[in-house]
């Protein structure tokens, strides 16, 4: 049984009757991509929220009082779990990997769609406890997104009673629902792709997305196995993590634990994680950009295998997030290394899109414009991370705003502005509508130029040693009054940027009636995601046949070729000979 | 923690290079052609559900390699306070039934193979029987280590003996359920031996996993 086979397979597909069966109990890899997107969004909102208060009362000390002093640290920790995890993580596997893998693969849906029914719905269990840490006594855990022990369940800290217990809880959850949800999506890249979609005919965004669910499914068992060490400290009286604390002058309760072994299973859970959001953002604004420049993607091959280099280097990398914990000078220097190793295949993927882009037929569309962008940021974040990839550098600035604005411009806001990107690029096929050009243009160029105004000068402030975490900075005497000044100016500059993302949701609402419609390929784009019969897909996606692949996804702008881009399911043209389109000779 | 690297860097080395490599050299953009030519070289002769299971392993692998290593880690840094456990006797009889349970398993599985259908439920039924009484018999040791004394809070040796008793048994009872529903399914009328032969088998693969992991815990208990 070849595995066409089973993609091919004529068994029922449980036509869905009813609006709840449709929309709800939905097993529908579309439907419950947006589920998930939506979800996953909505509660990133929720952590932009809490960025726009953090930044009054950092930019406009004396004004607002919104956040108290003890607040202050439940607003960082939520806002950056939420968005690493509950926002990036889920709306790039759960909302982009369930709708492009099975229409990418030409598949008619994922090889076990109840499961994948049962990750959305456990996802959204994982969400609501999150957000019912906000409403127990003590409110949520304020022990930073990072939850490192001892002080994260010591009294003291905010929410070190409940807050931290449903933090956990919920991250444990997120976890079964996120391996319900990979198990998925690897099984059915490795076994329901169509006839002809070899591995090296899949599109980049696939790649990305498959190798991130390979990643998360072996790294998030370290989170799991850190968060049940963690409660068991915290509930059951163990020592797995804390040592002996005399805490608010009680006798020690704990004795012997190592917090270090905590930060161990963390950060070789966090940094894979890095690569888990990267990865797919990686594939995506490859496509954008071949799509969008017509032409076919430069060093595919190179590209793929720089995919999967950078998946197995990432689990080799963890300690570079704890030179400050201190470590064997050995330690730190083999880790100062493959972080900097690493950094070569994801400069190899950065010069691919740059010569992708050279002596392309540019067509600075939205997608395009998010995509462009993407590389200038992704750039800009990457390089202040070789700084910070060596001991010697890290140690001075690991605690100020330096690293702040490094990892927002890396892992922030480069993965968001791919999101947005994918968003404009795919919005017609999910809605069959387009979205509107022109609030997308101003989307953009706020959202970009904004971010710029809010992140480079972090850099200025961190170099100048301004510490980050702090809800105040008083009278400290190395912090010149100007300080002060870039503080507001980012303040302002980070409440453009928030409002704009209102007319993007604007936009997004608006025009899935009122937008053009958008017919079924309005990119030209060679993918089988737009040659499905249906716009929007109906389920099954492909009306009684599967597609047929015949190519690789980035024949565009073939020479002799009737149209700049021939789409995967297009058969060989005997008047174009193989290779020579792309200067091959044959 | 050096464990974990080594564990973590073959693992996902062993899985891409495996599945993947061979593919990885072909030259897309030289080959329009015909998929027939293709589907040779690339077909997987499994059913989803079986390489589903096997990426199951693969986190579980993870998850058990992870907690191994917090366990080493965790007595490398202890400052004094690591006392070795007694392991309760009892282990060494509840290995034996997870042993014969998992033979059963493997008995219904040859069965399944030949089609003799009522072999298969007697195997099935007893390997289920067996991992049942192995359960209760983990159960009845943490009875007799709480019962003299010993708590999760007393020592960390404790507490890890009774957080990876715990999670293998948590994984055993997802097994269970997969066994209850093949039993079920077995014993509705008119229900082809061809039907349940692939639970059957993946049930086995499971098993004969559990027990590797096992082993390795058990080992590791006796062994510190």
């Amino acid at each position: 049984m070849a595995y066409v086979a089973i993609a091919d397979r004529d068994h029922a597909l449980h036509d869905p009757q009813t609006f709840i069966t449709k929309y709800i109990w939905s097993q529908d890899h579309k439907v419950i991509a947006i589920q998930y997107a939506i979800t996953a969004i909505g509660i990133g909102l929720v952590a932009l929220g809490m960025s726009v208060l953090m930044r009054l009362q950092l930019g406009f000390p004396h004004f607002f009082s919104i956040i108290a002093p003890n607040n202050y640290y439940q607003f960082i920790t939520m806002h950056g779990m939420i968005m690493v995890i509950y926002l990036l993580t889920a709306l790039f596997l759960g909302g982009f990997g369930n709708y492009l893998i099975p229409l990418m693969c030409g598949a008619r849906d994922m090889v076990f769609p109840y499961m994948n029914m049962v990750s959305y719905w456990v996802y959204l269990v994982a969400v609501l406890v999150l957000v019912a840490a906000f409403f127990v006594p003590g409110g949520p855990t304020g022990a930073g997104w990072t939850l490192y022990p001892p002080q994260a369940v010591l009294p003291g800290t905010p929410g070190a009673t409940w807050g931290i217990i449903l933090m956990l809880l919920s991250l444990a959850i997120f976890i079964v629902a996120f391996t319900m949800g990979g198990l998925n999506y690897v099984t059915t890249v490795l076994q329901a792709r169509c006839r002809g979609m070899t591995l090296l005919r899949m599109p980049l965004s696939v790649w990305g997305i498959f190798m991130a669910t390979v990643l998360g499914l072996l790294a998030f068992p370290a989170l799991l196995v850190s968060a049940v060490m963690m409660t068991l400290d915290s509930v059951a009286g163990t020592s797995f993590f804390l040592p002996a604390v005399v805490s608010m002058g009680q006798p020690p309760t704990h004795s012997g634990g190592s917090p270090l072994l905590f930060q161990h299973l963390f950060w070789f859970f966090g940094h894979p994680e890095v690569y888990i959001v990267a990865l797919p953002a990686f594939g995506i604004v490859s496509d954008l950009l071949s799509t969008h420049a017509r032409r076919h993607i430069f060093g595919y091959r190179m590209m793929v295998w720089a995919i999967l280099a950078i998946g197995c280097l990432s689990f080799v990398v963890w300690a570079h997030h704890m030179y400050v914990s201190g470590m064997n000078p050995y330690f730190g220097f083999f880790f100062a290394t493959t972080t900097l190793i690493i950094a070569v295949p994801t400069a190899i993927k950065v010069y691919n899109w740059v010569l992708t882009l050279w002596r392309g037929d540019i067509h600075l569309t939205v997608p395009m414009l998010f995509a462009i962008g993407f590389i200038f940021t992704f750039v800009n974040g990457g390089l202040t991370g070789l700084f910070l990839g060596n001991v010697t550098v890290d140690v001075p600035l690991s605690a100020t705003y330096f690293v702040v604005a490094h990892f927002h411009m890396v892992m922030g806001v480069s993965p968001i502005l791919v999101v947005f990107g994918a968003i404009y690029h795919w919005y017609p096929k999910i809605t069959g509508r387009m979205l509107n050009d022109t609030l997308g243009r101003i989307h953009f160029w706020l959202t970009f130029l904004g971010t710029y105004a809010i992140y480079l000068p972090m850099h200025y402030l961190g170099i100048m040693g301004v510490p980050r975490r702090y809800y105040a900075f008083g009278g400290t005497n190395f912090i010149p009054p100007s300080a002060q000044w870039a503080n507001t100016a980012i303040t302002i500059s980070a409440l453009f940027v928030a409002a704009v993302q209102l007319v993007f949701l604007f936009n997004l609402i608006w025009s899935l009636s009122k937008g053009k419609p958008a017919g079924s390929n309005p990119w030209r784009a060679t993918t089988l995601e737009w040659q499905t019969p249906d716009t929007p897909p109906k389920h099954g996606n492909w009306g009684a046949r599967l597609p047929v692949v015949y190519r690789w996804a980035y024949d565009y702008s073939v020479p002799g070729a009737k149209e700049d881009f021939i789409p995967q399911n297009q058969p060989p043209d005997a008047r174009i000979p193989a290779g020579l389109e792309h200067g091959i000779k044959p | 923690m050096s464990l974990a690297v080594a564990f973590g860097a073959l693992l996902a080395g062993v899985v891409v290079w495996g599945l993947l490599a061979r593919r990885l050299t072909a030259k897309p953009w030289e080959t329009p052609g015909s998929p027939e030519d293709l589907a040779a070289g690339s077909a997987v002769s499994l059913p989803p559900a079986k390489i589903g299971l096997w990426i199951l392993l693969a986190v579980i692998t993870s998850l058990f390699g992870l907690f191994i290593s917090a366990y080493w880690m965790r007595m490398e840094h202890a400052h004094g306070d690591w006392t070795p456990l007694a392991v309760p006797r009892l282990l060494w009889l509840n290995t034996a039934l997870l042993i014969l349970s998992s033979a059963g398993m493997q008995w219904a599985r040859g069965a399944a193979r030949r089609a003799q259908a009522d072999r298969v439920r007697v195997a099935l039924i007893a390997a289920g029987v067996l991992a049942w009484a192995f359960l209760a018999g983990q159960l009845v040791a943490w009875r007799q280590l709480s019962a003299s004394g010993y708590f999760m809070a007393n020592s960390p040796a404790i507490a890890f003996f009774y957080l990876l008793t715990g999670v293998h048994g948590l994984h055993l009872l997802g097994g269970l359920f997969v066994w209850g529903k093949t039993v079920v399914r077995m014993a509705q009328a008119g229900v082809e031996l061809l039907d349940v032969a692939l639970s059957v088998e993946l049930c086995t693969v499971y098993w004969h996993y559990l027990l590797l992991v096992w082993l390795v815990l058990f080992a590791l208990l006796l062994s510190t």
